[in-house]
């Protein structure tokens, strides 16, 4: 079928909630609505408000109650409704899902699937756009996926929900119905701890995930870059070997997100690779992201988030250093 | 408090005072009717009321032509924000969450600040000094411990002023609202905590929010004074908030204002999708502005001429309010001045690379 990511994500929860039915779904205005971005629209016709449940307004709620759904054999798939939002559960997540499975020798695990819109450029209120994969990477326990293309997002959604661990889905809004993409109608998996090579190349290597996807291609389509695009679709835990493979074979790398540069996960990335590819590299890791502050307002996100100009500069300056 | 009833008394029952003064035919009930409140201050109510329905169409209307950002609307709300608003001391502080926009008029703060924080700039958020209120806060009901935090500074201070806090009915569910009503309650702080039901939380109607028969009543298990009003009665919100006011040095007080919201959550929500017309009728008839309308024109108070010569007026100052928030022109450069008390080295380097590329030429 050809499909935008919303569509991809509804079919997705449709085939895992058809194939397993102890996945539940819960969360703010998923039922009748459909979600404020409409993910879950008609599941609640399809599966009833048993599995489709609609619940109070409490964030630390919706994520502190999956968790005990997700320990007496429920799969939940809580959505918060804006990634600022889900900031109102972190405790739970960094207190209990990420470490369930750890602190109890892996007798509690907590399978389940906490998706999230985030990231900007669709001028929206704040605490609608923050870009928030770091905070979750960064306490171990917790997978973090953020799909770019439908395929991807159907797939890793799919792939998340068989796995049994607590996986936290980001989804960049402004994804969503950006294009459409031919996306089997079965169910398939996209492997999850793995990138896409979205591009092979060998001059440079370009390493990105979510709404910097699409821009980062079309900019070294423009300029004819002989490039490398990886597209990391698992934020943590990081596949490295492609990062490094990439760094050796191009020597040029530069890592474009959206989410603010201090503390990113380019920070992260430049560090793996200046660990074990320091002496292959021709010049000095660029990384390209948004200013190191809190998300703006939307009158002024255009001058905050990296746009084409700034990533063409950086690539240009990485080729000729 | 509220006529000399100690709440207290009633936490095991669950029973709630509930008040109406003016009911929706715009009929007073004289036995209630608070003595201190003069027609000219009835007549200012509807006119402070009728403003706020027309700003509110004002900013509805722009964000449809792109000219401002997505945007919580407050029809069908005026009576709980205005009555509330009005029974606030200059020095009382008030604490929003999103939908507050007749408060803030109300409490004075420039509409073009206003208008531009729905254009989307923090510079509308600036407030001017003097003004005792915050910014808006949109992660819902976020603001309320800070409430409580204000009103324990306040006691601190020895300062004789209450705080007068705005929460959902879908706020009243949050971890951080129950949080604050205890700290409140404990600290015995000068807060009131205004609960704007206006039965829906996007999609969610008030009867799946909670399975409590009234909010007011999640006040009792915080040991915390409690009613219920007509959120549409303009006369009794403002009541209910004075007595609260006064009432603030002894302890917090919350007042559940039953109220409708007559259109869309924001400019991103379609509610035809989970809500009856029938039930949009029926509210439509307890309209706040309505029924002081009739009021006021039954003593002849107010009429047609009246009306429209207030419509002219306001549609004037909001027209011109708009012009001036719209000469606005931001500088890209305040985003990163003002982002800690100092410019650190780091920060610096980013924005000088932003700025010698034009902010990438946008």
């Amino acid at each position: 079928m050809q499909t935008n990511m919303v569509g991809a994500l509804n079919n997705a929860l449709e085939l895992v909630m058809k194939e397993n039915e102890d996945v539940v779904l819960l969360g703010e205005d998923i039922g009748k609505d459909g979600g404020v971005f409409r993910v879950t629209e008609g599941l609640i016709d399809k599966f009833g408000e048993k599995r489709v449940v609609d619940t109070p307004l409490a964030e630390s709620g919706i994520i502190g109650t999956a968790i005990g759904m997700a320990l007496s054999g429920l799969h939940p798939i809580p959505e918060i409704q804006f990634a600022g939002f889900m900031f109102l559960g972190f405790g739970q997540l960094v207190n209990h899902a990420s470490r369930y499975r750890s602190r109890t020798r892996s007798a509690f695990p907590v399978p389940m699937v906490v998706r999230t819109p985030v990231s900007g450029g669709i001028r929206t209120l704040e605490h609608h756009a923050e870009s928030p994969e770091v905070y979750y990477s960064h306490i171990g326990g917790l997978i973090v996926v953020e799909p770019s293309t439908p395929y991807d997002a159907k797939g890793l959604l799919i792939k998340a929900v068989h796995m049994q661990d607590p996986v936290v889905f980001l989804e960049p809004t402004k994804l969503y119905r950006l294009f459409k993409q031919e996306v089997p109608d079965e169910a398939y998996e996209v492997p999850i701890g793995k990138a896409n090579r979205v591009r092979e190349g060998s001059e440079l290597s370009i390493i990105t995930y979510g709404t910097m996807v699409p821009i980062v291609k079309d900019v070294v389509e423009k300029n004819g870059y002989d490039a490398d695009i990886i597209d990391l679709r698992t934020i943590n835990p990081l596949d490295e070997g492609m990062i490094i493979e990439s760094a050796k074979k191009t020597g040029r790398v530069a890592i474009v997100h959206e989410a603010s540069k201090s503390f990113g996960a380019g920070a992260e990335i430049a560090a793996r690779i200046a660990e074990k590819a320091l002496y292959e590299l021709e010049a000095p890791i660029e990384r390209v992201a948004s200013c190191s502050f809190p998300y703006p307002f939307p009158g002024y996100e255009n001058f905050y988030i990296p746009n084409v100009k700034k990533i063409a500069e950086a690539l240009e300056r990485l080729k000729n250093a | 408090m509220f006529r000399g009833i100690c709440m207290h008394n009633k936490a095991f029952t669950g029973d709630i005072e509930y008040l109406q003064i003016i009911d929706e035919n715009g009929v007073a009930d004289q036995s209630l009717f608070p003595k201190d409140i003069s027609d000219a201050t009835i007549a200012e109510m509807y006119k402070k009321m009728l403003f706020s329905r027309m700003l509110d169409a004002k900013i509805l209307s722009l964000q449809r032509q792109g000219r401002a950002v997505t945007y919580a609307p407050l029809i069908g709300e005026e009576a709980t924000q205005i009555g509330s608003a009005m029974a606030m001391r200059k020095d009382d502080i008030f604490v929003p969450s999103f939908r507050q926009h007749g408060v803030y008029y109300a409490r004075g703060y420039p509409l073009d600040l206003l208008l531009l924080y729905w254009k989307g700039f923090e510079d509308g958020a600036k407030a001017p000094s003097g003004l005792a209120m915050l910014p808006v806060i949109v992660p819902v009901s976020t603001q309320m411990p800070h409430a409580a935090g204000i009103a324990f500074a306040q006691r601190y201070k020895n300062r004789d002023v209450a705080v007068v806090a705005y929460v959902g009915d879908g706020g009243t569910s949050e971890g951080d609202f129950y949080e604050s009503l205890n700290f409140a309650g404990v600290w015995k702080a000068p807060l009131v905590i205004v609960i704007e039901n206006n039965q829906w939380a996007i999609s969610m109607p008030r009867s799946k929010q909670s399975a409590a028969q009234t909010l007011a009543q999640k006040a009792i298990a915080a040991g915390i004074d409690a009613i219920q009003v007509d959120g549409n009665d303009v006369v009794a919100v403002y009541e209910a908030t004075k007595t609260a006011i006064e009432h603030a040095r002894e302890g917090p007080t919350v007042i559940e204002c039953v109220t409708y919201r007559m259109s869309m959550h924001t400019t991103a929500d379609d509610p035809t999708k989970y809500r009856s017309d029938a039930e949009l009728e029926i509210w439509k008839k307890r309209d706040p502005l309505a029924r002081i309308n009739a009021y006021l024109a039954a003593k002849g108070l107010w009429n047609a001429d009246m009306q429209k010569k207030a419509v002219d007026e306001y549609t004037s100052a909001i027209d011109s309010a708009v012009e001036k928030a719209e000469t606005f022109r931001p500088d890209p450069k305040s985003i990163f001045e003002h982002v800690y008390s100092y410019m650190p080295e780091t920060l610096k380097e980013e924005m000088d690379e932003a700025v010698s590329a034009n902010f990438w030429e946008r």
